[in-house]
């Protein structure tokens, strides 16, 4: 079952559509419900491996559909600490649940500082409204 | 229907072949097969059955209109399946002497000076298995070219437009290019100015289908034929829509330099249910000496296979290429001869018959003349009925004709592209423009129908997330034990063993 | 023109719908300078009639299989084709039908490939197969493309035994993969191990061939672990024909396995048009290039087929996919699927029994000094002539026998070797002839 559009309050946006959310020195990554939207019903997450190092702004990963391939942008830098287990044996839960259980990975910041340039959720929904 | 490993059964066979009364030689143990394969073990009538059963499910330009847009579907004469099965061409080993395959290596030679004329350039290999391989091989010429120049590090960088197929993109990945897309303007052409901004000293190349896959002939090749040699680079011809312009306008006196041709489209090897295909390559003078070897040549009276080619990029598929695909597009080549115009000119006025009767239905991105092919959007019935260009597909197929090829080019949303090929008659193509203005008219007052077709094909509509998530890719034996034959159990385990590592 | 369908009247009342007054003004986008002035110089257009004697004619002048008894080889054979792969394949609804782009239109086709999948992976031992490669020779380089991106690594490793024109091929698309390729000579007619363990340090692959082009059979379960230890993905180059009586690569700790598949079900056709294979272990699923078809339901939950994992390929990826593969080999895969059907597993393995039988009655017939003495050969075996190769070929062919191919030709060194490739075709009559005829050419 697909998730109604919401962008939460207490979540970082990328323009990339992805979203963060900062807990200490770490952070959830994820898709937002525009992304999974667009892609329609995901397929497949190609997952990146624990412990390697992502950059802010380039690609970790990708999300498929059966029509179409997506990179998926990290909004911040740093370490891959978890990939979610449950995106990988059921990717439809992006299409469900894209800020709770479709999380995609979790990440220990290397450059906290990068959070002063995410968006809020006001500015990524205005964001979405100039597309 | 069941599958034919659903219809096996152990002990039944339809093969014979010879058996001689010698000793039998013992395989090492190490080496030995312990587990037998479990191929069907069916009768020769069930057998027969079964694959025409399968044949009856499936819909081909034999059994009606096939306008898949970019693919050329058009009738296959059945003379050229007599000529490749004769048993001069058919039984003869690729290995075979030069003085025991004359014929072979003059038809093969005289295809070759027929593609160059086609061209309008100086020499061709053969040997390219389809069009994407002639794209790969034509790209690794270019390199090697460069490479000769000593320009090879400085020239990285091969152009595409935004309407390319998706095979000039892989290609150029390939073959170790970066990419750089150029855009289409607002006349379907390539934008000069965009075109301008990008050619430089680090440009090997342009890869360009013209027609474009919009079906419309770029008006401006001169002007971006002289972009690209003004800045020391090449042209690249995707000789994907060479159909249209055959004895009306050649690739090399519009500038290019290396044109691939696909022998399965404007030269008619049956498609296949996906191939076999052929990919030759033309190329200017000064691109010959890289061409793939063994060049086919003549030699006074007779014909050679000649190796001794040191600038040669080497070989891109095994011996000389797809044979029989040659014997057939050159017999296909032969039944016009001079008058090979005559067959572009009826494609290109099928397709722009079907566009006249169709333009006011659906939406017209590019409103011009079309060559071979034509673009439409069903992006008129979506917005104000929902139904999109899947579903016409879809639609269209309870109408008994295949679909056109949907979606592409990407720069057109909902994009439907026809191609109805020369071989049409007006009754078809009068039969297609009423379904297409019948399904137009229904989606205004019933769309759930067109959105719940096709209703008179063997199958409805198929789960393709369901395929993709769980890939099931060959027949589960396991969960069938009563049809599984004979198989002993350490073989059995061996395989799941080594899966399993 | 035979193969048009419109009238005079058909195109009059066409150019009008249009609004054009000629056939030229639909031309009229194609700028003057670039248009095309005159009649195309091509041989004047013949009849149905004359095309048959025009190409009778050119296919006489080839000396065929049926006319010179041969025993040529060398990756390609001269193996029986069923009847009923030739009444298959001409149906129209697959002759002249197009990759499956449309499931509903497709479902004969798509079967058909699922059902040819099913069969490789059986032969192979592998998990997934692809729904076919251009030929033996691609498939290859496919391989090593899989391989590169499966473990990042920049080196291949190629056994001197493969195929001559299958390590021409890898190395033409080496440099634009970004790979190095490295070869390991073989040790009296196969590779051993532990050269090929030495070698294999950070390569992405190694391609080994069973049985290999001199007919031997390479010590496959060693050459697999070897590439394994040092984290490079075996692939193994295989016959069809042998996968009755070898153990396949699956079983042997391959990563992928591929191959050229004429002798299953194709005619020798100069070379082509054949199918090459490609099966992988699971793991490798979404790296595979080229088309797969998957088993999905419909609507209302009856079976069908789709092409799937289709992210993977150019139409989606472009610059990213797996490969630009579009067109394969359906038709000849088709052919490949009817002749296993045809021949069963049982078949199969009566086949590759006759083969080495013959094989081994061939060695001694011919009585002539075997190039590699200690090795168990299929199918192929490579014997000294005495003198030149070519030579002793050109005075066999004199008397209306081919006894091989010309070692040399890829091997130097061997220019007095000659590889006889017996198939079931070959009686022992047939042998007994060759080796009258070698009785008296070689030396």
């Amino acid at each position: 079952m697909a998730a109604e559009e919401s962008y939460p309050e207490e979540l970082r946006y990328h323009a990339e559509h992805d979203w963060a959310r900062v807990d200490g020195d770490e952070a959830t990554l994820g898709i937002t419900w525009f992304a999974q939207n667009a892609l329609g019903d995901i397929v497949h997450f190609e997952a990146p491996e624990q412990g390697i190092a992502i950059a802010n702004g380039e690609s970790y990963g990708e999300v498929e559909s059966v029509k179409a391939v997506s990179d998926v942008i990290a909004p911040l830098s740093g370490e891959i600490v978890e990939v979610n287990a449950k995106v990988i044996e059921e990717p439809e839960t992006i299409n469900e649940d894209p800020y709770g259980n479709g999380w995609l990975v979790r990440v220990r910041l290397s450059d906290p500082g990068e959070l002063d340039d995410l968006l809020d959720a006001a500015a990524y929904r205005k964001l979405l409204e100039s597309l | 229907m069941k599958l034919i490993y659903e219809k096996s059964k152990a002990g039944r066979r339809a093969g014979s072949l010879p058996r001689y009364d010698l000793p039998n030689v013992e395989v090492p143990e190490d080496l030995r097969r312990t587990a037998a394969p479990r191929l069907p073990e069916i009768s020769e009538p069930e057998l027969v059955r079964h694959f025409t059963a399968l044949a009856d499910r499936n819909f081909g330009v034999d059994t009606g209109f096939y306008p898949l847009g970019s693919c050329t579907m058009k009738h296959n004469p059945r003379v050229n399946e007599r000529v490749v099965n004769l048993p001069g061409f058919r039984d003869l080993h690729p290995y075979q002497e030069e003085d025991g395959a004359q014929g072979a290596l003059e038809l093969m030679w005289r295809l070759q000076e027929i593609l160059a004329e086609v061209c309008g350039l100086h020499a061709v290999s053969l040997q390219p298995a389809a069009g994407s391989q002639g794209e790969l091989t034509g790209l690794m010429l270019m390199r090697a070219y460069f490479a000769d120049r000593g320009e090879a590090d400085e020239r990285r960088v091969v152009i595409t437009a935004d309407t390319a197929h998706g095979t000039n993109p892989a290609s150029v990945a390939m073959a170790g290019y970066e990419l750089q897309k150029v855009e289409t303007d607002d006349r379907g052409n390539l934008d000069l100015d965009d075109l301008r901004a990008k050619v430089d000293g680090r440009t090997a190349g342009l890869m360009l289908t013209n027609p474009s896959t919009l079906g419309l002939f770029d008006e401006h090749i001169t002007e971006v034929s002289e972009i690209f040699h003004d800045a020391g680079a090449l042209l690249y011809y995707d000789g994907a829509n060479l159909n249209a312009v055959c004895g009306i306008s050649r690739p090399g006196d519009m500038g290019f330099d290396i044109v691939h041709i696909n022998l399965h489209k404007t030269f008619s090897q049956p498609h296949g249910g996906g191939g076999p295909g052929g990919g030759p390559i033309a190329v200017r003078d000064m691109l010959e000496p890289f061409l793939p070897v063994p060049a086919v040549v003549r030699d006074g009276e007779a014909f050679r296979l000649d190796h001794d080619r040191p600038k040669s990029i080497g070989k891109v598929r095994g011996f000389g290429g797809p044979f029989g695909v040659f014997v057939r597009s050159y017999a296909y080549i032969r039944a016009y001869g001079p008058a090979l115009r005559e067959m572009s000119e009826a494609a290109v006025l099928n397709a722009n018959y079907l566009l006249a009767r169709l333009k006011d239905v659906y939406d017209l991105p590019f409103d011009r003349l079309c060559m071979h092919e034509f673009v439409l959007s069903a992006s008129n019935l979506k917005r104000e009925h929902g139904v999109t260009a899947l579903d016409v597909a879809k639609r269209l197929m309870d109408h008994g004709f295949h679909p056109p090829t949907i979606y592409f080019p990407l720069i057109v949303p909902e994009a439907l592209m026809i191609e109805p090929t020369e071989t049409e008659a007006k009754e078809t193509l009068d039969e297609f423009v009423e379904a297409m203005r019948a399904i137009a008219a229904e989606a205004a007052t019933d769309p759930q129908t067109i959105k719940d077709a096709p209703h008179r094909r063997p199958v409805r509509r198929l789960d393709e997330v369901k395929a993709a998530k769980r890939a099931v890719v060959k027949f589960g034996f396991e969960e069938h034990p009563d049809l599984a034959p004979v198989k002993s159990e350490a073989g059995g385990e061996a395989i799941e063993a080594a899966k399993g590592a | 023109m035979s193969h048009l369908s419109l009238t005079d009247a058909d195109r009059e009342a066409m150019l009008a719908a249009v609004g054009v007054a000629s056939v030229e003004e639909l031309f009229r986008d194609i700028p003057e300078g670039v248009r095309f002035g005159r009649d195309l110089d091509i041989d004047p257009a013949l009849s149905e009639p004359e095309i048959v004697a025009h190409l009778t004619e050119l296919a006489e002048r080839n000396v065929d299989t049926g006319k010179e008894l041969s025993f040529l080889g060398g990756g390609i054979y001269d193996h029986y084709v069923p009847a009923v792969v030739d009444a298959v394949l001409a149906r129209g609804e697959f002759l002249t039908a197009y990759t499956p782009y449309q499931p509903e239109m497709s479902q004969g086709v798509l079967q058909a490939i699922f059902e040819y999948q099913t069969a490789i992976c059986e032969l192979t031992g592998m998990d997934v197969s692809n729904a076919s490669g251009y030929d033996g020779t691609t498939v290859a380089a496919d391989a090593c493309f899989v391989a590169k991106h499966a473990t990042g690594r920049s080196k291949l490793v190629l056994c001197e035994t493969v195929h001559p024109q299958v390590r021409q091929v890898v190395k033409t698309y080496a440099p634009g993969f970004g790979l190095e390729v490295v070869e390991v000579a073989h040790d009296g007619g196969i590779t051993d191990p532990d050269e090929l363990g030495k070698a294999s340090a950070d390569a992405a692959c190694v391609i080994f061939q069973q049985p290999n082009f001199f007919g031997c059979l390479e010590p496959a379960p060693d050459l697999a672990s070897a590439a394994n230890e040092a984290g490079a993905l075996p692939v193994a180059h295989v016959d069809l024909v042998s996968l009755g009586v070898l153990e396949p690569p699956g079983a042997c700790g391959c990563a992928l396995a591929i191959g050229e598949g004429q002798g299953a079900g194709n005619f020798q056709s100069y070379g082509g048009p054949h199918y090459g294979f490609l099966a992988a272990r699971s793991d490798l699923v979404r790296r595979m290039p080229g088309r797969i078809v998957g088993e999905t339901t419909d609507l209302e939950g009856e079976r069908g087929y789709v092409l799937t994992l289709q992210t993977r390929e150019q139409h989606i990826r472009r610059e990213k996919a797996t490969s630009n593969i579009t067109t394969n080999q359906t038709l000849l895969a088709l052919a490949g699927l009817v002749h296993l059907s045809w021949l069963g597993p049982q078949g199969l393995r009566e086949q590759g029994e006759t083969c080495m039988a013959l094989g081994e009655y061939a060695k001694e017939r011919l009585g002539l000094p075997l190039v590699f003495p200690d090795r168990t050969t299929f199918k192929e075996f490579a014997v000294h002539v005495g003198r030149s190769a070519t030579d002793v070929i050109r005075d066999a062919r004199a008397q209306g026998v081919h006894p091989g191919y010309a070692l040399g030709r890829d091997y130097p060194g061997l220019d007095d070797a000659v590889l006889v490739a017996v198939t079931e075709k070959r009686t022992p009559e047939d042998i007994d002839r060759l080796a009258e005829v070698l009785g008296e050419v070689a030396r």
